[in-house]
């Protein structure tokens, strides 16, 4: 340990003569040069807003019945910018609500893989031996199960709760977070600055705080923004087969399905929630890329 | 080798046995009966076909007898469908579904091989940027999208292809294979040739590939007889994870395409709460994938002479 009081200040006299730069402001300077991740996290940004405010302020409400207007195409007259659906409601509200669940749902359903997956990986690893082969043995034979079979089964016994929705996608989509942070933990309990760190007499607080918890983040971030369209998907995959939710509430899979069934009369009700739907998977996408070159640039 | 098969085989079968009690008693909790009509029936007539499904039996009762029949390969009537049984009715599915999966699958490898060689090939030139560009849409594009989009334009206002129903009197005609089987694969080509780009480059860079190049090898049979040879190794664990997928898909392109495969039963099924028809097709996917994924796996370590199964 270096002596106290040499200087009281010595720490911030070194600290201003040169600014250190820690990784995490290279790797934010390395996402911001990322043209295609920093224009998705503008157009995400947009939509997420969209998605929050959009629905108070839009005039037409997602659930109102126009009934001189059923299946209207595109017209600015009454502000119908994305037409009207086949009961004469108005498709531009409805895709706001659809994209507010549809977001929710990813950012909740993730929420709740990263929290599994996080203590299950990090427990197997931490502990290693017997109970990380046990955990990891689970982890692999539920990697080859069906699950879709079992979230189909599951919506249909306790019906269509969006709570539950969010419970049942997040619990199946923890495997690969379960894998990617037991390896890191593993990977960085042998490593060399941690036994340094060890040796040095930092308490295993410090030690959890300064080198594990920094150093698991940028993959569990990187997974995490790649998860969140996966979970986007499982929803909508659900709600197209009708199982996801209920009316007069509404998703981005709900409103591709019945733009399927009346595609032949109405392309419009097809092509707007699945544009929407393309663009915010593309959004998370281009974003979870450009975190994973930023925070782990070996792999570019 | 022999001793890997069997230990994997052990895994198996409890996980099987999981699976089916699981859903047995998932199933079973849900709320409403089979036998539910629009107009409730009498009440001695309903014990009546309880009795004759041996439903009005406890529970457990039920669940062994159910596993006593399986153990027979005996899969049950089905009880929405009155005269058919179950495994009359994932014979009638079954083909259609794998029809569209391996036409799927083989189409993935093969245009997924191709696209992702070239694209690593041409590395960060624009051939390589517009292949990577087309499997992130192919990605992203879920095919409940991509389904009645095609459908839409190819099939309605181009009229190139017929939209869908595979009328079982016409057979799987191959015009009316080609939306479904495209649909399906779009997602596992663009995953496939993002694999086979990054083992590409890997490849490339080896000295065995330098060496063919420099005793004279024209690069065309380098390319195909070396190096892509080499790099779609790591494909192969990966048809493991893509026959899940393509049951998943399968779903949803059964559903958009009107095709009367498993899937689409599976979901009408399990609505119905027709509790024989749902656990005969979960019974058969699960060890489906199972068995795939063992077959990915030992094609694997047969295929590549570093991997040992012990």
């Amino acid at each position: 340990m270096a002596p106290q009081n040499a200087h009281p200040n010595a720490e911030l006299l070194e600290q201003s003569a040169i600014k250190g730069r820690s990784l995490w402001d290279d790797a934010r300077a390395r996402l911001l040069r990322n043209r295609a991740a920093v224009t998705s996290m503008i157009i995400l940004g947009l939509l997420v807003l969209l998605a929050i405010v959009g629905p108070y302020i839009w005039p037409h409400n997602h659930a109102t019945i126009y009934r001189e207007a059923v299946w209207l195409p595109p017209t600015f007259e009454n502000l119908h910018i994305f037409g009207t659906d086949a009961q004469g409601r108005d498709l531009f509200a409805r895709v706001l609500i659809g994209l507010r669940m549809s977001l929710a749902v990813g950012v909740v359903a993730t929420g709740v893989s990263l929290a599994i997956g996080v203590l299950w990986g990090a427990t197997a690893g931490f502990v290693g031996g017997r109970l990380d082969q046990f955990m990891m043995r689970i982890v692999d034979i539920l990697y080859s199960l069906p699950f879709i079979f079992f979230v189909i089964i599951l919506m249909v016994v306790f019906g269509r709760n969006i709570i539950l929705i969010f419970v049942a996608i997040g619990a199946v989509e923890w495997l690969t977070m379960a894998r990617i942070v037991r390896g890191q933990t593993i990977a960085l309990r042998g490593m060399e600055f941690v036994e340094a760190a060890h040796a040095a007499g930092v308490s295993r607080l410090s030690i959890i705080q300064r080198h594990i918890v920094p150093n698991v983040l940028g993959p569990v971030v990187v997974y995490a923004t790649l998860t969140i369209p996966v979970v986007i998907l499982a929803e909508s995959f659900l709600s197209f087969l009708g199982l996801g939710v209920q009316e007069p509430l509404t998703s981005l899979g709900r409103l591709i399905a019945y733009g399927a069934q009346d595609m032949e009369v109405a392309w419009w009700t097809l092509i707007f929630p699945g544009a929407t739907m393309m663009l915010t998977l593309f959004c998370f996408n281009f974003i979870g890329d450009g975190l994973r070159d930023a925070i782990d640039p070996k792999d570019r | 080798m022999f001793g890997y098969i069997l230990r994997r085989l052990l895994v198996a079968i409890p996980t099987i046995l999981i699976i089916i009690t699981v859903a047995f008693f998932m199933m079973r909790a849900a709320p409403g009966s089979p036998f539910d009509l629009e107009r409730p029936m009498p009440e001695e007539v309903r014990q009546n076909v309880l009795a004759h499904f041996g439903m009005n039996r406890p529970l457990h009762e039920q669940y062994f007898n159910y596993m006593r029949d399986l153990a027979q390969f005996d899969f049950g009537p089905s009880l929405k469908f009155r005269d058919k049984t179950v495994s009359q009715i994932i014979a009638e599915g079954f083909p259609v579904s794998a029809t569209i999966g391996a036409l799927s699958i083989a189409l993935a490898i093969f245009l997924g091989s191709i696209l992702g060689s070239i694209a690593a090939l041409r590395q960060n030139k624009p051939t390589d940027f517009g292949v990577m560009g087309l499997a992130m849409v192919g990605i992203t594009i879920p095919p409940f999208v991509m389904g009645p989009v095609l459908a839409l334009t190819l099939g309605l206002y181009l009229g190139w292809l017929p939209t869908g129903g595979l009328d079982p009197r016409l057979g799987m005609t191959p015009d009316r294979l080609i939306l479904p089987v495209v649909t399906l694969a779009l997602p596992q080509i663009a995953i496939i040739s993002r694999l086979m780009r990054a083992s590409m480059i890997e490849v490339l860079r080896s000295n065995y590939i330098r060496t063919a190049h420099a005793k004279g090898l024209p690069s065309r049979v380098v390319i195909t007889r070396h190096a892509m040879r080499a790099a779609i190794l790591p494909l192969v664990s990966y048809l493991g994870p893509a026959s899940a997928a393509l049951v998943t898909g399968s779903i949803v392109i059964e559903q958009v395409f009107q095709l009367p495969g498993i899937g689409r039963q599976f979901v009408t099924a399990a609505l119905q709460r027709d509790y024989t028809v749902v656990m005969g097709v979960v019974i058969l996917y699960a060890t489906l994938i199972i068995t795939l994924n063992l077959l990915a796996d030992l094609l694997y370590g047969v295929l590549n002479p570093k991997v040992r199964y012990e």
